[in-house]
Order: structure tokens, then C-alpha cells, then sequence
């Protein structure tokens, strides 16, 4: 048990980083949506509109770091498995 | 006198009293945007707003005339974190409830230059915010486009102003919050709108 909860405080770390890499490395706040702009060619006026993407922000990785911390510290509340001795 | 020598002379009075024209700026295509920036040192804050109406009376052959304005509903204000956006309207900072428009009122026109259809000039009016009124002076853009709402609207004739300024504020002069969370929340905040209105025929 404290292996398997050791393995998922990494995993967990390494998902939310890699997933916070891939979607931009965003060093503002999460996000649910972003601007998307669009060109209105009579008056070339830059239309705004907001398209619904999930961006991972500081307070994601943030997160991350806590659940990991907590499984790391949950791990220590279990023994590690003593490999019964045989003797000869 | 002849009605040969009047004709001209009434084109002549028509062309020189030409009565200014009223602009509409509910977009129908909800193009119309205004954009605010406030950087402050621990968190960059972009957002738009589209909730924008209001009318200028401009006329092509006199801009320096130009009177009107423009309303941006606060409730159309947004940026892309969803709490943000929760405090931005709460009673802890703007209070859509309370206070649900932000307007400018054009009054005059200072520095007035005009090359072709664009307009630039020093627009002094009262910018309110928050429930309170300041006087502001900003440099604004205007673009007549004569006959262009055809090609925005089908099947309507008209002429369209393409309206552009940008500008800066100070949220503490608006009673925003005054002395707290700058390092969160810039204290100057810039502005930029870029809007269309029509005058259809």
C-alpha cells in the first residue's frame, strides 16, 4: 500500500505538469475559456468571442503538488511489507 | 429667378447646412468590443466586453460637431477565469447590480484632423464608472464609411462609423478598491474600444 500510494503522488505530479507543458504553460490563474478573434472585413474591427478550452494555470499545478503531498504523507502511515526470513 | 439658377443654390444650402447623422451602435453582429488590460507585478488580467449601445450624431462634412454616447453593460464584461469573473461582477469590485452601465458622453472635439473618410481628433467628455463621473479628454479614431452598411447588413443602405480610441484609467478614481490589492489588481487599467454604428438611409 504505501508503494502504490507512493507511485500515484509521482503520477499525479507528473500528469499535472505535463499537462500544464503541453496546454502552454499558463503562469496566470486557470482558465475555462479563451479569446478567439475574428476580423470583420467592412470595418476591420477585431470581433471578440470566447471559445470554451480548459487551460491549466498556476493554481492547477498548485493543486497537483497538494494531492501529491498528501499521498506522499498518507504513505507514511503504512508499513512497508517485511519479506518474511527463511532459514536454512 | 429662374428655377435653373434656384435648383443649384437649394443643392448648395442642402450640401452646407447638411444635418449631422445619428449613428447606431447596437451591433447586431456583435462585433463591437471594448478590451481592458490591467497588469499588475503578481497577475495580468485581460478581458472584453460586447454588451455596448448608444448613438453619435456625426456629420462628414463638420466631425468637429460630433456629440454622443456610448454604453457598455457591465453584466457583458468578461475574462476567461470563471471565479474572476464572479468577483469582477460582485459588489466587491464593479457591482453590475448597482451600478449596470459604464458610459462615455462625447462633448467636444479638440485638435480636429481629417484626411479622406478618417477623422482624428482629442474627444473631451464625462467618462462614468462605478457610479462615478470624471471628465476625460481621450484621442478617438473615426472611419465614415459612406454606403458600406450594405455590405454588413443585407438589404439595408445606410453609411457606418467605425469608431476607435484608447485610453487609460485609474480604478481608484472610480472609488475601486482604493490603496487595496494592487499587486493582484493593476490600478490603471487600459482601455481600448473598437466600434461600429450605422446609419441606415
Amino acid at each position: 500500500m504505501k508503494r502504490i500510494l507512493q507511485l500515484l503522488a509521482v503520477l499525479v505530479l507528473l500528469a499535472a505538469g505535463a499537462t500544464w507543458l503541453v496546454t502552454g504553460a499558463n503562469r496566470g490563474w486557470t482558465k475555462t475559456s479563451v479569446m478567439v478573434k475574428t476580423l470583420d472585413p467592412v470595418t476591420g474591427i477585431d470581433g471578440i468571442s470566447y471559445e470554451k478550452k480548459f487551460l491549466p494555470g498556476v493554481d492547477f499545478l498548485g493543486a497537483a503538488f497538494l494531492g501529491a503531498g498528501a499521498l506522499g504523507v498518507a504513505s507514511l502511515f503504512f508499513r512497508r511489507k517485511n519479506k518474511p526470513q527463511t532459514t536454512n | 429667378m429662374k428655377l435653373t439658377h434656384i435648383i443649384p443654390l437649394l443643392s448648395l444650402a442642402t450640401a452646407v447646412y447638411a444635418a449631422p447623422q445619428t449613428f447606431d451602435f447596437k451591433d447586431p453582429k456583435g462585433v463591437n468590443n471594448a478590451v481592458f488590460k490591467l497588469d499588475a507585478p503578481l497577475e495580468s488580467i485581460n478581458g472584453s466586453a460586447n454588451g455596448i449601445s448608444g448613438t453619435v450624431s456625426f456629420d462628414p462634412e463638420n466631425p468637429a460637431a460630433t456629440t454622443g454616447k456610448i454604453v457598455v453593460s457591465v453584466e457583458s464584461l468578461t475574462v476567461p477565469n470563471p471565479m474572476q469573473n464572479g468577483h469582477m461582477h460582485s459588489d466587491k469590485w464593479l457591482d453590475a447590480a448597482k451600478y449596470p452601465e459604464i458610459t462615455f458622453e462625447a462633448k467636444s472635439l479638440a485638435n480636429v484632423k481629417t484626411e479622406g473618410d478618417v477623422t482624428t481628433a482629442d474627444v473631451s467628455g464625462t467618462f462614468t464608472l462605478h457610479g462615478v463621473t470624471k471628465d476625460v479628454t481621450v484621442p478617438v479614431k473615426f472611419t465614415y464609411l459612406k454606403d458600406k452598411l450594405g455590405a454588413r447588413v443585407p438589404k439595408m443602405n445606410g453609411d457606418l462609423l467605425v469608431i476607435r480610441t484608447n485610453f487609460t484609467i485609474n480604478r481608484e478614481d472610480f472609488d475601486i478598491n482604493k490603496g487595496q490589492y494592487e499587486d493582484k489588481v493593476s490600478p490603471t487599467i487600459d482601455l481600448s474600444l473598437s466600434i461600429a454604428g450605422a446609419s441606415p438611409k
